[in-house]
C-alpha cells in the first residue's frame, strides 16, 4: 500500500509539473512536449487503476495521433511564438488566477470533508475487468447504438476538416 | 486501491490548470491544448469512479470521451488553420472582426 502511495505521489507530482509546463512555455512546441508527457502520466494512472485498455487507448490515441496533429499543425503554421504578450482586457490574468484559487480552495474543502473514503465495493475485482475482451463486449452490447454514433460523428468530423481546409475556387 | 479522494483531487488540479490556460493564454493552439488537459482530467475521474464501483461503465465513457476529443481536435485544427490563412495570426485577440 505505501509503494501504491508513493508511486501515486511521484506520478501526481510529474502529473502537475508537466501541466504547468504547458501552461507557462512560451514555445507552443514545448507546450504541446509537456502535454504528451502529462497525457503519459495519466497513461500509467490508468494502469494503476485497472484499466489496461484505456491506458493503451489514451498512449495510441491521445499522445500517438491527437497531439502528433497538434505538432504537425504548429510546425505547419510555424507558430510557435505568435500571441503576443499583450492582453486586450488588463484584467483578465489576475481574475483568472484569482477565481481558480477559490475553485481550488472549494475543492480541498469538499475532499478533505470526506475524508476516509474507502472503496464502497470491497473485494475481489470481477474476472478481466478492463481488458480488451470486456471492454469490447460492451462496446458491442450494451453500448452498440452510442457506438454506431461515434463512427458517424467521426465521418462528419472527416468531411468536416476535408471542407474547412480546402482552397477556395475562383 | 487508494482512496478514490487523491484521484479526485488530482483529476481537480489538472483541470483547475486547464481551465486557467484557457483563460490567460492568447495562443488559439495552447488554448486547444488546455482543453485536451480538462478533458484528460474529466477521464481520471472516470476511471477512478469505474474502479471505486467496480463498473465497466466508466471506462466506456472514456472511450466515447477519446472520440469525441478526436473528432475535437480534428475540426477546431481545420478551423485555426483556416483562420490563420485569413488573418496571418493565430492571436486570439486579433480575431476581433465581428466586435462593434
Amino acid at each position: 500500500m505505501t509503494l501504491q502511495l508513493l508511486l501515486f505521489l511521484i506520478l501526481a507530482l510529474v502529473a502537475i509539473a508537466s501541466a504547468l509546463g504547458m501552461l507557462i512555455s512560451r514555445n507552443a512546441i514545448y507546450s504541446a512536449l509537456f502535454l504528451v508527457m502529462n497525457f503519459m502520466t495519466i497513461a500509467i494512472f490508468f494502469l494503476l487503476l485497472d484499466a489496461p485498455f484505456i491506458a493503451v487507448a489514451q498512449v495510441s490515441v491521445y499522445t500517438g495521433a491527437i497531439m502528433v496533429l497538434f505538432l504537425f499543425v504548429i510546425m505547419l503554421l510555424g507558430a510557435e511564438r505568435a500571441a503576443g504578450q499583450t492582453q486586450a482586457i488588463q484584467w483578465q490574468r489576475p481574475l483568472a488566477v484569482a477565481l481558480a484559487v477559490i475553485l481550488l480552495l472549494e475543492a480541498v474543502y469538499i475532499l478533505l470533508g470526506q475524508r476516509g473514503v474507502t472503496p464502497l465495493v470491497t473485494g475481489p475485482l470481477p474476472q478481466g475487468f478492463g481488458s480488451p475482451a470486456s471492454v469490447g463486449t460492451n462496446l458491442f452490447s450494451n453500448y452498440l447504438l452510442p457506438f454506431e454514433i461515434t463512427s458517424v460523428l467521426l465521418l462528419v468530423a472527416m468531411i468536416g476538416a476535408i471542407v474547412l481546409t480546402k482552397s477556395e475556387k475562383k | 486501491m487508494l482512496p478514490i479522494n487523491y484521484y479526485l483531487g488530482l483529476a481537480i488540479i489538472l483541470f483547475i490548470i486547464g481551465s486557467l490556460g484557457v483563460l490567460i493564454r492568447r495562443n488559439a493552439i495552447v488554448i486547444f491544448m488546455s482543453i485536451e488537459l480538462m478533458l484528460n482530467a474529466a477521464n481520471l475521474a472516470f476511471v477512478a469512479y469505474a474502479r471505486y464501483w467496480q463498473a465497466m461503465r466508466g471506462q466506456i465513457f472514456v472511450f466515447f470521451i477519446m472520440t469525441v476529443a478526436a473528432a475535437e481536435v480534428a475540426i477546431g485544427l481545420a478551423l485555426i488553420v483556416t483562420i490563420f490563412r485569413t488573418k496571418d495570426s493565430i492571436d486570439v485577440d486579433q480575431i476581433n472582426t465581428l466586435k462593434g
